[in-house]
């Protein structure tokens, strides 16, 4: 590459240049970039949202017996929180914030193929989490059932659950259009000489998160939908005392949610995949395995689901087949995880923030990741299921694992996104708040859930008490890594930020900082001989 | 970028479609007063699918995509049938 580089007079995408000024000018914008910053945004709110329900669940366990409120609203608080933080925070997540900020840019795309269908995904996005949070406000009183919607329960309770159910709905009906954008995307517009085999792995990582996406969603909202029907118009389908099938429901949540898993963990992986070439200074150990190895997550993940219902009162037959496929679904997982460690050997790495945040990354994803096997084993999770166990288990894998590589993806991007940069030792400061918290947080949860303290229980037996006062305490460090950060990001504006602050190799880091409305002005294409992480 | 190539359907057979599917919702909604007892859901599923099936075919192109389509459509059967098979082996020996 030469190095005399042309400096573009087109403004960058921050600078509104259509037909509105300020906000409205971002609301109604079709750029993938700022879609994506809008989601980041959003998810950043909800987010913050998620954890006060968390810190609030926590002060009222910081003691067996009633602190500050009820059994009820304890029951209230764990379902919102829980569908804020998985319909509206890690199932979009990566794949709506930096699908829509890098992908294109990433592959050498002026935009996404859809560009209105994407700002239309964003709104179902805004209304679906606006129906879900309403549910808290109108009928008789907010939703008790937990985020599983779990029948016969959600047929019965008083509350009101159809409006948090038609909530994640619409939710689903964005997730799918986002999938369908980024895999004709992928398709149709790609780079001169990029072949499938030479994308960058965040984008293959979303190719297989989409597909899910498109196929899996569909499931969840025809169930979602059955459950209004039952509710409404006594249609017999999951309650026992009109005729249905409570396994049944289990079935058709777990055959999505299971999937569902994957739709925010792969993502999280493809931006680890990136981060680590790039401060190791190394190509990528094993591209193709980690390409097919999404691929494969995707597709035995899809027949894995049962391994959420082995207490359900399901056949014999199936809870083994099911724990046997668990396993299976595993190998890939791992295989990722060698390969990033290995791509580290012998390299030169740098310690950067979003580094660090890959390492954290590896180092949660393994805890959760091997707790879910000893989940998966049938004859353990007898034992476990529905304990405190399964709670740190998700945790690990969802926070620790999405939640930190969203951190990552952000302290990697962030330049690219405002041509700006941040306090490199402040980020330091957020990681080391936001790690100890974190496993301070959770691994007692693995404790006192090994122990017997069941889950979703708003009172306890004294010899848990101990553990949750550590939660707490890790609950409030982690919050003050969440606030270091948000203060680094967002509270004042940093030095320039040059086009590669980082020295990456994909098309991105190729292009000014903040990228132009187009983003590229001259057609970047590979080479024959070239490939997507050209290190050494 | 290759140039499409475009396939326009001629009106005639879109209205053989139209027909053809009007068909089998009269038939549908006959064969629901015939008793079939456990053959009932069978049947109307059948119907559904040989209709979607159209759909699929001439409405949405794929007899004149490229063959990454089918291949795509195919998949997609695939799981969703492997599912409903997965489910129901479940009630099968529970
Ligand atoms: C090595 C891979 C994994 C295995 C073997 C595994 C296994 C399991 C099992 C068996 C359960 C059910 C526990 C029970 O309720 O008794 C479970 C729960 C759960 N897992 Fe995993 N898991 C894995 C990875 C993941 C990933 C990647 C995610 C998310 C990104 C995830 C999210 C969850 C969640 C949210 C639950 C709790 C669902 C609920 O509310 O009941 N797991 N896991
Ligand atoms: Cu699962």
């Amino acid at each position: 590459m030469t190095e005399e580089k042309t400096h573009h007079p087109e403004p960058s995408y921050l600078v509104d240049t259509g037909k509105y000024k300020g906000l409205m000018a971002w609301l109604t914008s079709t750029d993938h970039k700022r879609i994506g910053l809008m989601y980041m945004y959003a998810i950043m709110v909800f987010f913050s949202v998620g954890v006060i329900l968390g810190v609030l669940m926590r002060m009222e366990l910081y003691w067996p017996g009633q602190q500050i409120y009820g059994p009820q609203a304890y029951n209230g608080i764990f379902t919102i929180h829980g569908i804020i933080m998985i319909f509206t925070v890690v199932i979009p997540g990566l794949a709506a914030v930096f699908g829509n900020f890098s992908l294109p840019l990433m592959i050498g795309a002026k935009d996404v193929a859809f560009p209105r269908l994407n700002l239309f995904s964003f709104y179902l996005y805004v209304l679906g989490a606006a129906i879900a949070l309403a549910s808290q406000f109108m009928g008789n009183g907010p939703p008790d059932t937990g985020w599983t919607f779990y029948a016969p329960y959600s047929i019965q309770t008083q509350t009101n659950v159809v409006a948090a159910v038609f909530g994640a709905f619409v939710l689903g009906f964005s997730s799918i259009l986002t999938g369908l954008n980024f895999i004709v995307t992928m398709h149709r517009m790609r780079a001169p000489g990029m072949t499938f085999f030479k994308m960058p792995l965040f984008p293959w990582s979303l190719y297989a998160t989409a597909w899910i996406q498109v196929l899996a969603t569909p499931i969840v909202g025809i169930t979602l939908l059955m459950i209004i029907a039952e509710r409404w118009l006594r249609i017999g389908f999951f309650d026992p005392s009109l005729g249905g099938d409570p396994i049944l429901y289990q079935h058709l949540f777990w055959i999505y949610s299971h999937p569902a898993v994957y739709i925010m963990i792969l993502p999280a992986m493809g931006v680890i995949t990136e981060i680590i070439p790039t401060f190791a200074l190394r190509r990528i150990f094993g591209y193709k395995a980690i390409a097919i190895s999404s691929l494969a997550i995707a597709s035995v993940g899809y027949f894995v689901w049962a391994h959420h219902m082995y207490t359900s009162g399901m056949s014999t037959t199936a809870r083994w087949v099911f724990s046997l496929l668990t396993f299976l679904v595993a190998v890939p997982s791992a295989i990722k995880v060698f390969n990033w460690v290995t791509t580290m050997y012998k390299g030169s790495i740098s310690v950067k923030p979003p580094f660090l945040f890959a390492l954290g990354f590896i180092f949660l994803f393994m805890i959760g990741g091997m707790t879910g096997l000893s989940l998966g084993a049938l004859a353990t999770n007898i034992h476990v299921h529905d304990t405190a166990y399964v709670v740190a288990h998700f945790h690990y894998i969802v926070f620790g694992g999405v939640g930190f590589a969203f951190f990552a993806a952000i302290y990697y991007w962030y330049p690219k996104m405002y041509g700006r940069m941040y306090n490199i030792k402040m980020a330091n400061w957020s990681f080391v708040f936001l790690f100890t918290g974190f496993n301070l947080l959770y691994f007692p949860q693995f404790i006192i859930g090994m122990m017997g303290m069941p889950r979703r229980y708003f009172d306890y037996l004294p010899q848990f008490t101990f553990g949750h006062q550590l939660s707490f305490w890790g609950g409030i460090l982690l919050v003050i890594g969440f606030v270091i950060m948000l203060i680094t990001l967002f509270s004042k504006k940093g030095a320039k930020a040059p086009d590669n602050p980082w020295g990456g190799r994909t098309f991105e880091w190729n292009i000014p900082s903040p990228p132009p409305v187009e983003n590229f002005d001259i057609m970047p294409e590979l080479g024959v001989n070239e490939g997507p992480y050209d290190y050494k | 970028m290759h140039p499409e190539t475009v396939h326009i359907t001629p009106y005639r057979s879109h209205a053989w479609v139209l027909i053809t599917l009007l068909t089998f919702t009269v038939i549908t909604v006959t064969v629901t007063w015939i008793d079939l007892s456990a053959l009932t859901v069978f049947i109307a599923l059948l119907i559904a699918s040989v209709k979607s099936f159209i759909v699929l075919t001439y409405f949405m192109h794929l007899k004149y995509e490229s063959t990454l389509f089918r291949v795509f459509v195919f998949i997609v059967l695939f799981i969703y049938v492997l599912v409903i098979l997965f489910t129901l082996a479940d009630y099968a020996y529970r």
